[in-house]
């Protein structure tokens, strides 16, 4: 196991270790925006209510893998998180995509299955995640995982039970949710892989390999698509590029155009 | 038929007594006791008006939600802004169960806000436009909040009274958030001093405003003088605006900003604060939906209301599972 001052004297090990963190701290940041731009629009107030927290729960998440990278010597947090560009983020593609057409403050037409089945799918690979990464040997990353994973428990169960609930119905509900996971799947092997440096990554012992983090997710979707009728998977794609390798979509453009439009306005200022 | 009608005339005078007697020893009146009607009605449009209000009061914020310019203010906000929604949710609930005999529910409500019956709060229908905005907001519109929420505290309908205390208790956290980005800002760059000034301009008059017209002569209508009667509030809406300016206008100042209104002063003799009065025909077009941004709000609900409707549809219980 190492401590954050063994990691920084091997630069193999930091290089991996940065790498994954950046994945995971990007992707939280991009999800949980996605998730704010929902604020007022859920399809009730009480899931506003849940929603919202889940979004801040989120943001957390990711302020504390920036955090990680910032006691690696990567920079400052607030930085890591507002002043690198479009190419230079790790975040999976299915996770910038836009909630739907529309704008968050001017005619939204969000998809609430899209949100569902996106959050839902996300959550079950990131609890596959953590639960790795509490055995990691970058001690500093295993108590991360353990405040996220106690977090991350109320986030399954909530998304899970949306998604079993929309999806058990007749009619349009399922239709509209059977569209999105298919339109999830097209792109969610971008969530389950660890990229260009997956070698460098599992030979330090950072966290379980993208063949055996996909084969938990698909052992744990199974018994829930099978008892709502869903047909399994044939694969997991990655329809529009691979995000750990910088490959992103205009979408990640706009979205971080938005999250730094103040922080840009004076960089070195205090906010 | 004539003696049992006014038997029961009789009969509810006398509950009448009882019930006043029993606010003015201080008893609190729960959701199942035999109440005025008066006194309900009034209930259910000010705990309604406070529900919506809270919920459209987190949409001016929700622009500056990932546009917050470090994580930090980020966490803060969405904090924030889930503490409102929470609010909303919880007096929501309140003005429900005034309304069960009625036979009236939350569709209502929501119907209600998208035709206009349901006003919500005059601050919430005007533009946000800078980060200064996101500060002045928490600092001093959810300040003069605690401060006609704290009015209301000891509220003789023992629900409101209970959901005041965890949501005054809440936004005691929303006015520190406000104030620390005032404060970063104010020791700031001259750029980010100008936002506050700029933000403060904009809203000294809705500001006022919150607090409502201080009599009915002013805009016509007040429900002031029936919530002191029923013991739901003390003050009147001139005592807290004066409270407000106590405890605001020397912080104002301190932080080196012009309150915009030139005649504004401390009167000592009279021990008042004078101050140039807001224009409160155009307070009441404001809250008739005609504000600057009271479209755009109205809209971001409805339209979210109506892309949800298959989700309500599958979730009502004459919905089959497979
Ligand atoms: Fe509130
Ligand atoms: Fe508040």
């Amino acid at each position: 196991m190492k401590t954050v001052e063994e990691a920084k004297q091997d630069a193999s090990y930091k290089s991996a270790l940065t790498e994954l963190l950046y994945q995971l701290a990007d992707d939280d940041f991009i999800v949980a925006y996605r998730g704010s731009e929902w604020l007022g629009l859920a399809p009730h107030i009480e899931e506003d209510v849940a929603f919202s927290s889940i979004s801040q729960d989120t943001m957390g998440h990711a302020t504390m893998f920036y955090q990680l990278l910032e006691e690696l010597g990567e920079g400052d947090a607030d930085h890591l998180a507002h002043g690198r560009t479009p190419a230079e983020r790790k975040n999976a593609i299915i996770l910038e995509e836009v909630n739907g057409p529309g704008h968050y403050l001017k005619e939204p037409r969000y998809d609430w299955a899209f949100a569902v089945v996106r959050h839902y799918f996300y959550t079950l690979a990131k609890k596959i995640r953590m639960e790795s990464v509490k055995q990691s040997s970058y001690e500093p990353l295993q108590h991360v995982a353990v405040k996220v994973n106690m977090e991350l428990y109320y986030h399954h169960m909530h998304w899970k039970t949306w998604f079993m609930q929309l999806t058990g119905t007749q009619g349009e509900a399922r239709e509209r949710m059977l569209t999105a996971v298919e339109t999830v799947l097209e792109d969610f092997g971008g969530v389950l892989t660890l990229g260009p440096k997956e070698d460098e990554i599992t030979k330090h012992g950072l966290i379980e390999g993208e063949e055996f983090q996909r084969k938990r997710w698909l052992q744990e979707i199974k018994p829930i698509f099978e008892s709502l009728n869903i047909e399994m998977p044939k694969a997991l794609g990655m329809k529009r590029g691979n995000g750990r390798a910088g490959e992103h979509t205009e979408d990640l453009d706009s979205a971080i155009d938005t999250l730094t439009e103040v922080y840009r306005q004076d960089p070195a200022a205090t906010w | 038929m004539d003696v049992l009608t006014s038997f029961e005339r009789l009969s509810d005078e006398e509950k009448y007594e009882h019930f006043m007697k029993r606010i003015e020893a201080g008893e609190k009146i729960e959701a199942d006791d035999w109440m005025p009607e008066e006194y309900r009605q009034t209930l259910i449009k000010l705990i309604s008006m406070h529900g919506i209000s809270e919920i459209m009061g987190a949409l001016p914020e929700k622009e500056w939600v990932p546009k917050a310019p470090t994580l930090r203010r980020k966490l803060g906000i969405m904090a924030k802004v889930q503490d409102e929604m929470g609010h909303g949710q919880l007096l929501l609930r309140v003005a429900e169960d005034l309304m069960k005999p009625y036979g009236r529910n939350r569709e209502d409500i929501m119907q209600d806000l998208f035709t206009g019956r349901l006003k919500f709060h005059n601050v919430f229908h005007m533009p946000a436009p800078t980060w200064g905005d996101a500060g002045l907001i928490g600092w001093l519109v959810d300040g003069a909040a605690i401060m006609t929420q704290t009015n209301m505290l000891k509220a003789s309908y023992g629900p409101y009274a209970r959901a005041l205390q965890r949501i005054c208790a809440e936004e005691v956290f929303h006015a520190q958030h406000g104030e620390a980005i005032i404060m970063a800002l104010a020791e700031g760059t001259e750029e980010q001093k100008a936002l506050i000034q700029d933000s403060l301009n904009r809203w000294w008059d809705s500001l006022l405003m919150f607090f409502g017209p201080a009599s009915a002569d002013t805009t016509g209508s007040s429900k002031q003088d029936i919530t002191v009667k029923y013991k739901i509030r003390s003050k009147t809406n001139e005592q807290l605006r004066q409270d407000f300016f106590s405890k605001y206008v020397p912080r104002i100042l301190s932080l080196g900003l012009e309150i915009p209104d030139e005649t504004m002063h401390y009167d000592k003799e009279n021990e008042t604060w004078v101050y140039q009065q807001p224009d409160w025909n155009e307070f009441k077009n404001i809250v008739k939906n005609n504000g600057p941004k009271s479209k755009d709000r109205l809209d971001l609900r409805k339209n979210a209301y109506d892309q949800n409707a298959w989700v309500r549809k599958a979730l009502s219980p004459d919905n089959q599972a497979i």
